[in-house]
């Protein structure tokens, strides 16, 4: 019986079986030794696709950290479900005896369990506030006064320092880090001098840049009150029942929408608030994914179109053999696939370990945030993303591998340019590096355009970055940083952006390098033939470095009006445009750095002898 | 047996164009061809006059322009792109000028992989991989990497790899062109030693010493047959012989 009617002769089901395993198996032999032999390209690919899904991960685990340190700094100050501030006469801000009536009759409303206060406040309601200045600083704040003693609800954490007493006054931590304030150091109020004694935290208040908050003696507060600041006042309730909804329903209960009525807040809406360098931070980071992954998508692009250059004998021998066009297919996408969900696993752990380091707590918090949870939303989403970028990049080389003439691949022939006339007669009058890198573009448009698209997306990025920070820096100049103070969130944000840009620019260099040495590799006898035909070397590493110059110069420059189209959609309301020298220098010195980046590999591809390069695609 | 059994390659006015308009080419012209089971031809011929391309039509890696042509019952200029590969897998084996060997598979992972294509388990390819390995004797050298392995090893290997699926056909172009004399006579034993137990070979080469061993030698000039001689007048020829000669001279 012969082997093959010794197959035949098996159980159906064993066959099937070890067809799969069978199959399976070769896959798995092709992969790994590709994979292998192609290690650098394969880490990259993994790189390429991890820091789009570890930027994504990032964006969506901020959601579940946000939470963590002001409910933290909630149980530690006692912190209030509800705080109500009363309601003032809307041309003078004066609180009238009844408006305060009101305010207190809430401190005894129905599911109401604890309360603080009224406590007087000013400077919420003024124009102005009272003027702090300090060695270095002058500016607005409110002043709220407490009694020395602690509170039932809304205590302030000390932090560094003690409690409030006469003639002393605790800062708000965010605040007091912002204004570069000290224990001890004396500050005056509207002129009357005090003694910080004290820095403290609240979950009844969002931080600075939102108030520049002052606890002083109910005295003491009472006498910074002037007629164009007059005083308010401030209660501070815990519900029976503080869960969202139920408070929601608190709040609009006893809202009326006329001013003279309390105005309340629920602690949802301080977390919230408190949370916006986080929200602004997720939306950098969203921008910046897709960035990433649209950059993903052309390097892998390039680096599977090498890849199939470099393999097309192996895609004939596969066939040559026996297999079917959609095993060729197959092995491809496999391959291709298997590193994209390992870049998703090492994307979405990065990303989901970073979270807590991007989403700190900042000074008017305390407590650290927890490791978010890792939900299935996340998981999806990154495999999504992972999966579809290294399909959409890979679809394309693997139905051209199974389509690909198995005589043609056997022989491994390089795509010939299309003769045109007008092209030649114009390539008779241009220098020899120019003519050559012309030629080795025209043989693989495809790695031209993925290279153009990657150089694109990377000066996209980089121009965007520049116009957000001339756009801060423009908003600064114009209207000062808050009095003098730094808002903590911008230096957060452009670090965040800054990050991005980086990831995006080095990824963009990577790509550059591997089209380069794709290219170097694949026209080494034509290289060698120009050689031989008495082109110097220089000449011909001029060459290869123009045929990577010829698709970064467009892609850069069509990166320009995206990165300004970018800022205008993703630039959070800011506006102006950065300098001219600036944009210049970025599409410029994106080529130069291009160049440079390609004359490695052009280098050390020109290092073989002539004979052995011609002799390169014969064997 | 009857003609259609005892047939594996018909074919019958094939022709091969590449390319079109002025820069039309022809590399086959009306040719017929009949190759009987168990027999070896060898093709000869100046560069370019169509051997390859003959080749290359008979195993299915390119499809005629016209004309008709049956491969083990099949119609190679009617098949599928699947169904073409099918053929490749099950019937026909190829051995290259060039061994076109994967480099990064070892030896038996090579002569592994038809037959992991055509189904087999693993623990059977492996098994066929080793007994065809001791066959051409390298069995000692399964785990070395083509790299690893002298020119005529190389073809020896590409040998077992074209066995492993028991094909009905071995097709080889140029087996011996890039090897040195001693290879040649290897590699020549081998492909003898197979032809004596009945494979059916068809040879391409340059080299008259080897054609002149085979059943029948054709020839052929610009993409016809201009000559065929029926050299032992059977279906057990002596393709040994000129490894014998080479190896005593």
């Amino acid at each position: 019986m012969s082997p093959k009617e010794n197959l035949l002769s098996q159980p159906r089901r064993a066959r099937r079986a070890g067809r799969v395993r069978g199959r399976a198996l070769l896959l798995f032999r092709l992969a790994r030794q590709d994979i292998r032999h192609h290690a650098a390209q394969a880490v990259l690919l993994v790189v390429a696709i991890a820091a789009a899904t570890a930027v994504l991960s990032l964006a969506f685990a901020l959601n579940g950290v946000k939470a963590n340190p002001y409910q933290q700094t909630m149980a530690a100050t006692k912190g209030p479900d509800v705080v109500a501030q009363s309601g003032n006469d809307p041309y003078t801000g004066v609180t009238s005896p009844a408006d305060l009536a009101a305010l207190m009759a809430l401190n005894h409303a129905q599911g109401v369990t604890a309360h603080s206060g009224p406590y007087p406040i000013v400077g919420d309601t003024g124009p102005v506030g009272p003027i702090l200045r300090s060695t270095d600083l002058v500016t607005s704040v409110q002043v709220e006064g407490r009694e020395p003693g602690g509170a039932a609800v809304d205590q302030p954490e000390v932090t560094d320092g003690t409690w409030i007493r006469p003639g002393g006054v605790v800062v708000e931590r965010s605040f007091a880090e912002a204004a570069n304030l000290h224990l001890g150091q004396v500050i005056t109020l509207n002129g009357r001098p005090f003694q910080v004694v004290g820095f403290a935290v609240t979950s009844a208040f969002g931080g600075f840049p939102g108030t520049s908050l002052i606890w002083a003696t109910e005295a003491a507060a009472r006498s910074l009150a002037t007629q164009a600041d007059p005083l308010s006042y401030i209660s501070n309730l815990m519900l029976s029942d503080p869960s969202p909804p139920a408070v929601d329903a608190f709040v609009n209960a006893h809202s009326s929408g006329n001013e003279s009525s309390p105005f309340l807040t629920s602690w949802t809406a301080v977390a919230y608030g408190d949370a916006s360098f986080l929200r602004t931070d997720q939306a950098f980071l969203f921008t910046g994914a897709t960035l990433l992954g649209l950059l993903a998508l052309a390097s892998v692009a390039v680096l599977v179109g090498g890849r199939l250059a470099e393999g097309t004998r192996r895609v004939g021998l596969l066939k040559a053999t026996g297999g079917t066009p959609g095993l060729v297919a197959a092995t491809f996408l496999a391959e291709n696939l298997f590193l994209a969900l390992v870049a998703a696993a090492a994307g979405l752990l990065a990303g989901w370990g970073a979270a807590p380091l991007i989403s700190r707590p900042e000074a008017d918090l305390v407590g650290t945030p927890g490791a978010p949870p890792l939900t299935l939303a996340m998981v999806v989403v990154a495999l999504g993303v992972a999966l579809a970028v290294a399909l959409a990049s890979t679809l394309v080389p693997a139905i051209r591998a199974a389509r690909m003439s198995t005589v043609g691949a056997l022989a491994d022939t390089a795509r010939l340019p299309k003769r045109r006339g007008s092209l030649i007669r114009l390539s008779r009058k241009l220098p020899v590096p120019v003519l050559f890198g012309l030629r080795l573009v025209a043989r693989r448009p495809r790695r031209a355009i993925f290279s153009a698209a990657s150089i694109a997306v990377a000066v996209m990025g980089l121009v965007a970055a520049l116009a957000i920070h001339a756009a801060v820096d423009i908003k600064f100049s114009h209207f000062g940083r808050s009095g003098g103070l730094v808002d903590p969130d911008v230096p957060r944000a452009e670090q965040v952006l800054t990050a991005i840009t980086i990831s995006l620019v080095v990824l963009a260099a990577l790509t550059v390098i591997f089209a380069a040495l794709a290219t170097v590799l694949d026209s080494r006898r034509a290289s060698a033939v120009t050689l031989a035909l008495g082109a110097t070397p220089q000449q011909v590493r001029a060459g290869l470095i123009m045929a990577q110059i010829i698709p970064a110069l467009p892609g850069a420059i069509l990166g320009l009006p995206l990165g300004l189209g970018l800022f205008k959609v993703a630039g959070r309301g800011l506006s102006g445009l950065p300098p001219v020298l600036w944009l210049v220098a970025a599409v410029l010195g994106t080529v130069v750095v291009v160049a440079a980046l390609t004359s490695i590999p052009a280098r050390i591809g020109l290092r073989r002898p002539i004979a052995e390069m011609l002799q390169a695609e014969a064997t | 047996m009857n003609d259609s059994v005892a047939m594996l390659v018909h074919a019958r006015g094939l022709r091969k164009d590449y390319g079109s308009g002025e820069g039309l080419v022809r590399a086959l012209d009306m040719v017929d061809l009949d190759v009987n089971r168990g027999e070896a031809v060898a093709v000869m011929g100046p560069s370019g006059c169509g051997k390859s391309t003959l080749l290359h039509l008979i195993g299915g890696l390119d499809r005629p322009s016209a004309g008709q042509l049956t491969v083990a019952g099949q119609r190679v200029d009617e098949l599928s792109e699947r169904a073409l590969a099918h053929l490749r897998r099950d019937e026909i084996g190829f051995v290259f000028q060039t061994f076109q060997l994967m480099d990064e598979l070892t030896a038996q992972e090579n002569v592994e992989l038809p037959a992991l294509l055509a189904g087999y388990s693993p623990s059977e390819a492996r098994a066929r991989a080793i007994a065809l390995l001791e066959r051409v004797g390298l069995a000692d050298r399964a785990r070395h990497l083509p790299s690893m392995l002298s020119g005529g090893q190389r073809q020896r290997v590409a040998i077992a790899r074209a066995l492993v699926n028991n094909p009905d056909i071995v097709l080889a172009d140029e087996p011996t062109g890039n090897l040195d004399s001693a290879s040649a006579f290897d590699v020549l034993s081998l492909l003898g030693d197979l032809h004596a137990k009945g494979l059916t070979l068809v040879i391409v080469t340059h080299d008259e010493r080897i054609a002149t061993t085979a059943d029948r030698l054709i020839s052929m000039r610009d993409g016809a047959f201009v000559d065929e001689t029926r050299l032992t007048g059977g279906s057990r020829g002596n393709l040994s012989t000129f490894a014998e000669w080479e190896h005593l001279g």
